[in-house]
């Protein structure tokens, strides 16, 4: 397990975060989606972002839904590549919230987990999102990852055995990365009942940062999800009012909503 | 258990088209690249199948299954006009004729055999041409699953007689509209909604790709293939064993069930790819569809799309147990062009009567080659999987003679 000396910038920032009270905000984007892509990370900051997560598109995204997938192939169709995002994510003045990039892992192994991770570490990204690398694949990146100074955060399904969320949890950088449902990426109607038991069966084996994701598309999901975990994960909401062709401001009204929320349910005793 | 025949060479080294390494691999390939949601289903699923393999209970009912079901044992035939045009001997192992005409209902039995045992009642398959949709569809029937097939809209298209076929047999039919609208896609699409249905569905994967312990199982519920004509060959054959086994590959199952039966002989092996969807030939590392293995990708790491005149090689990788073979120089995996698989399947059918399904005819289409080019000795023997019958791919022949 990490403590606070070996902890990367990642962890430090949300445990700060996490133990004033606050419920975290991780609202996330698909890179190259428009041409002034990188407003929306400002937008995404000021309203109250504790951490960005920044998805690199792939042409073959497994584990997104309808949303997530529409975005990654107009992205790719716009001509974005790790390349020229992380350009993009170079020219960038400090946000101020870490920047976490996901992507699949056909990508990183492209040029080698090692020269990625460094790709990643020169562009100012902190943490790092593999949704097909299990933990029991990804000694290959971890390693090399820690010394580029990349945290990478594992996921953790409702359908995960506990003895395997121990080894999730002390493999996992930065956070753990809760799986609210048995399905895709995209909004639902309702936060599943398997969020709260996933994220209780993680708190007993660590005390990393447990971030909600997939799925949490409201004020209401982000405010009861709050309830169980210490924040959420917000991508195909965001992403479905970016493809309907709102910009960073609106996106920053609507985030907004979110952050309230959670501020709101902060406020009641946990 | 293997088929032990009296004149076995011993067992091949792990790696080698045995039991796969720590981890499912082969060699630097395989592995288990599944999102977490899914990671517990396939180990449920190589639980399953360990067990079952082992158990003669089982083998006994698939066996049973493949005869009075599907038709097997399936031929060798002795293609006696083309050889001697040739100047080749050429043997071709028929799986055309078996029930539902290709190989795939050798695996889907298995699996299906495999779900019930696992208490599962749906089956979820992906296909391409629809040869593996309709195998799926017909073995649900069989043995009272449902079954839900992805398919990409335009595959669905081109193959309007497999989606009726497969509707008939009472499954469900998916549209897939994302992408390429093809195998790839359809087995993307498969894999997204096995992630929500995992507690009452097995994922029926069609060839000898995907999450270990895919690529082992399929391969070993395809090995019957090679085993049977291993053992033809040794009645038939004066040597005993061809000189060379030559099958088509796009994920690569007829030929990885080929392989395994002549891996630990002196035989040559030989995948043929469509020229535009060669992953073993030049594919490079990447992972897709939760295996590490060759994939056909633009310099940026996209997954390319692949083209061929044959929708059962539209996928633009490999199994990743044909990356490993490669590596070792075990097999080697050769190209050819539309053009000539097409030519392959017209002469293939005015020598021998015999019309082959496009994948098959690429097959073919290399022996037809290489015997012409001298890379073929005069009088060798060759061993051809002749993977699946032609019929599906008429309305396309009739267009393009």
């Amino acid at each position: 397990m990490t403590n606070a000396l070996t902890a990367g910038a990642v962890e430090r920032h949300l445990r700060a975060r996490r133990d004033t009270g606050r419920g975290l905000l991780m609202p996330y984007v698909t890179a190259g989606i428009t041409p002034g892509w990188t407003d929306y990370l400002r937008a995404f900051a000021a309203a109250g972002a504790d951490a960005i997560e920044v998805g690199l598109p792939f042409s073959d995204p497994t584990l997104d839904g309808v949303t997530i997938q529409q975005a990654s192939q107009a992205a790719l169709d716009r001509g974005a590549s790790t390349r020229r995002i992380l350009t993009d994510l170079s020219g960038l003045p400090d946000l101020g919230v870490p920047l976490v990039v996901s992507t699949y892992y056909n990508l990183v192994l492209h040029d080698g987990p090692r020269a990625f991770c460094e790709a990643l570490g020169r562009a100012g990204v902190a943490g790092l999102i593999v949704p097909d690398l299990p933990v029991h694949e990804a000694d290959e990146l971890t390693d090399v990852a820690a010394e580029a100074g990349i945290e990478p955060a594992l996921l953790a399904s409702p359908s995960t055995p506990q003895e395997r969320l121990a080894e999730i949890a002390r493999h996992s950088r930065g956070f753990v990365y809760a799986v609210s449902v048995m399905g895709t990426t995209g909004e639902r109607a309702a936060l599943a009942a398997s969020a709260a038991e996933l994220t209780e069966r993680i708190r007993r084996v660590t005390d990393l940062p447990v971030l909600l994701g997939f799925g949490i598309s409201t004020p209401d999901q982000a405010r009861e999800a709050r309830r169980h975990a210490d924040g959420v994960v917000v991508g195909a909401a965001v992403m479905r009012r970016v493809l309907d062709g709102a910009g960073p401001d609106e996106l920053r009204s609507f985030l907004m909503t979110l952050r309230q929320a959670l501020d709101q349910e902060c406020d009641r005793p946990r | 258990m293997r088929n032990v025949l009296p004149w076995r060479e011993p067992a091949p080294a792990a790696g080698t088209m045995g039991e796969p390494l720590t981890r499912g691999r082969f060699g630097a390939y395989g592995g288990r690249y599944a999102p977490e949601s899914l990671v517990e289903a396939c180990r449920q699923v190589d639980e399953a199948f360990r067990e079952a393999w082992a158990d003669p209970g089982f083998r006994g009912a698939l066996a049973r299954l493949l005869a009075v079901h599907a038709g097997r044992p399936t031929p060798l035939t002795p293609a006696r006009r083309l050889s001697e045009a040739l100047g080749v001997e050429l043997y071709l192992k028929r799986e055309d004729l078996t029930h539902t005409g290709s190989h795939k209902i050798n695996n889907v039995l298995g699996q299906a055999l495999l779900a019930t045992r696992m208490g599962r009642r749906r089956l979820i398959a992906e296909t391409g041409a629809g040869q593996h949709g309709v195998a799926t569809a017909t073995a649900a029937a069989l043995l009272g699953l449902e079954a839900t097939v992805f398919m990409g809209e335009r595959d669905i298209e081109r193959q309007a007689l497999n989606v009726f076929r497969m509707r008939m047999l009472g499954a469900e039919v998916v549209p897939v509209t994302t992408g390429s609208r093809t195998l790839k896609d359809a087995t993307s699409e498969a894999m997204r909604h096995w992630v929500g249905a995992t507690g009452d569905s097995h994922y029926c994967i069609g060839s000898v790709v995907g999450p270990d312990p895919y690529p082992w199982l399929v391969r070993e519920f395809q090995r019957v293939i090679g085993d049977e004509a291993r053992a033809q060959c040794a009645a038939e054959l004066p040597a005993g064993v061809p000189d060379h086994v030559v099958a088509c590959v796009g994920g690569g199952s007829n030929a990885a069930g080929t392989f395994a039966g002549f891996a630990d002989t002196p035989a040559r092996l030989v995948g043929v790819e469509a020229e535009g969807g060669a992953g073993a030939a030049r594919g490079r590392l990447g992972v897709l569809h939760g295996s590490r293995s060759l994939f056909l990708q633009d310099d940026d790491g996209q997954i390319v799309e692949a083209h061929s005149v044959a929708a059962g090689l539209d996928y633009p990788g490999v199994g990743p147990e044909h990356a490993h073979l490669r590596d070792l120089g075990r097999a080697r995996y050769v190209t050819v062009t539309d053009d000539e698989a097409i030519a392959a399947a017209v002469r293939l059918a005015r020598t021998e009567g015999i019309l082959p399904a496009l994948e098959s005819a690429h097959a073919l289409a290399w022996v037809i080659r290489a015997a012409g080019d001298g890379e073929l000795a005069a009088g060798s023997t060759v061993l051809m999987t002749l993977s699946g019958r032609g019929d599906k791919d008429v309305s396309t022949l009739k267009e393009l003679l």
